[in-house]
């Protein structure tokens, strides 16, 4: 069957700007029954197609969402390019990742540091994480900083980030994917899905670095990072500890985590209920004395 | 009619067993998939499938499934490394109809990819891209991660996650 389907892609250019939800799919494509550009047999599929597409962005597309989203937080903070230091996380982060519910990623869990004193981290989709120096500094020992980089990798098991793409958005973009299903893309099919990317990355990132996500989103990566440091063999006392270095750190008004994450000690509390009764974190020299000789530029 | 009987009857004692086990056959969804000898988060890496390639399921456990690639190596690999749908890496020659049809969407670089990505990059050259590349460079070889932990007296819950 030969349907056109060039006239969908301006009716979804305008579904773009309204900020509707799977309506917007069922009015692009009955306009384009209307203008007679497609069969009611294909808008059926059409609709079908999307609706399916939709509950599930695939680990590639995650993948390049997630490059952008660095790329941008990588802007507007300055990478602290300290070769050991990032080794070090990245030994400890990635070890971490194999342990959560989502071990695998498409370009795998990749970690990198900040450049600033500001107490910050954000975990893009699918595994590209970065860490402020203010806030590594909260840590005072291996155990502590495992823990912030669990609870971002809690984040990427969760998805949160993808959580961020307004509704209609990935709607529209899902249903240029089945409009273009079984061609390669035209100009104006990518130029498409090109401002619907932009959208994306702009709504993540300004929930990563303006609202943060909810506190709930909060609380299930604490849980996370938990298990996660449990089946490691690290003490998720480690949690509380760096919690608790941030509260005495955190500055009113601040920036990063003081403005996008709930208050330490509410974490603190949740996190008890999870854990128990404290416990001491136990230091074995050779953990003590990496852990002190990789942070001593922080 | 009676052999059309026979037909069915074959089927019907075919079938609940066909039902009863996982996916016979699931598609690797991430750049490279690791296949691992036990099915435990430092189980030690046997080998790598790449993206799009089908492996047989023996069984599953837990989050793992047991695999057998093309080349005949079995081993254990992580569900969120695979699929039940079709990864094609050319691009697909179905209609979108047919797509939906089939419940399944050829997966491998539709949508956001590397050529949105270009176009983005386009849009916005003051982006820091070489940062991230610079990230995605840095891999842990799972035997590092082993040496790293018990250096440092860290000891994993016994088999692992899950």
């Amino acid at each position: 069957m030969n349907v056109r389907t060039e006239g969908l892609v301006p009716i979804l250019g305008i579904t773009l700007l309204l900020s509707g939800c799977a309506a917007v799919t069922q009015l692009g494509t009955t306009v384009g029954v209307a203008t007679g550009r497609i069969s009611e047999e294909q808008k059926q599929a059409l609709d079908k197609s999307s609706e399916k597409a939709s509950e599930k962005i695939t680990p590639e597309q995650e993948y390049y969402i997630g490059r952008s989203v660095a790329a941008t937080i990588l802007t507007t903070y300055k990478p602290f390019d300290q070769e050991a230091t990032t080794r070090y996380l990245n030994v400890i982060g990635q070890t971490l990742a194999q342990a959560s519910a989502k071990p695998e990623t498409f370009g795998g869990y990749h970690f990198s540091i900040l450049d600033s004193d500001e107490i910050n981290a954000f975990a893009a989709p699918g595994g590209l994480i970065v860490v402020s120096r203010g806030l590594i500094r909260c840590c005072r020992n291996e155990d502590a900083l495992a823990a912030v980089l669990a609870h971002e990798v809690g984040h990427v098991e969760k998805e949160h980030g993808l959580n961020a793409i307004e509704k209609g958005r990935k709607t529209a973009f899902m249903t240029t994917l089945a409009v273009t299903a079984g061609k390669s893309y035209g100009g104006a099919d990518l130029a498409q899905l090109t401002q619907a990317f932009e959208g994306t990355i702009s709504d993540i990132t300004n929930m990563m670095v303006n609202s943060g996500y909810s506190r709930q989103s909060e609380f299930e990566a604490d849980a996370a990072a938990v298990r996660i440091l449990r089946s490691v063999g690290y003490n998720p006392e480690g949690l509380v500890d760096m919690l608790d270095q941030m509260q005495k750190k955190l500055q009113p008004g601040s920036h990063g985590f003081g403005a996008t994450h709930p208050a330490p000690k509410d974490r603190i509390n949740a996190v008890r209920k999870i854990i128990g009764a404290t416990t001491a974190i136990a230091e074995p020299a050779a953990r003590k004395q990496r852990f002190m000789a990789a942070i001593a530029n922080i | 009619m009676i052999r059309k009987l026979a037909i069915v009857l074959g089927l019907l004692l075919v079938l609940p067993v066909a039902g009863s086990t996982a996916p016979v056959r699931m598609n690797v969804q991430v750049q490279s998939g690791q296949i691992r000898m036990t099915p435990t988060f430092l189980g030690k890496v046997l080998g790598t499938v790449s993206y799009g390639v089908p492996v047989a399921i023996l069984q599953t456990k837990g989050d793992w499934m047991q695999v057998k690639s093309a080349q005949g190596q079995v081993g254990w690999m992580h569900k969120s490394a695979l699929t039940t749908k079709r990864v094609s890496m050319a691009a697909g020659n179905a209609t979108a109809k047919s797509a939906a049809s089939s419940d399944e969407l050829a997966l491998a670089g539709k949508g956001f990819n590397s050529d949105v990505e270009r176009e983005f990059k386009a849009k916005n050259k003051n982006l820091n891209f070489a940062a991230v590349d610079r990230m995605e460079k840095l891999k842990i070889p799972a035997t590092e991660m082993q040496t790293f932990l018990q250096a440092g007296a860290v000891k994993p819950a016994e088999g692992g996650v899950q």
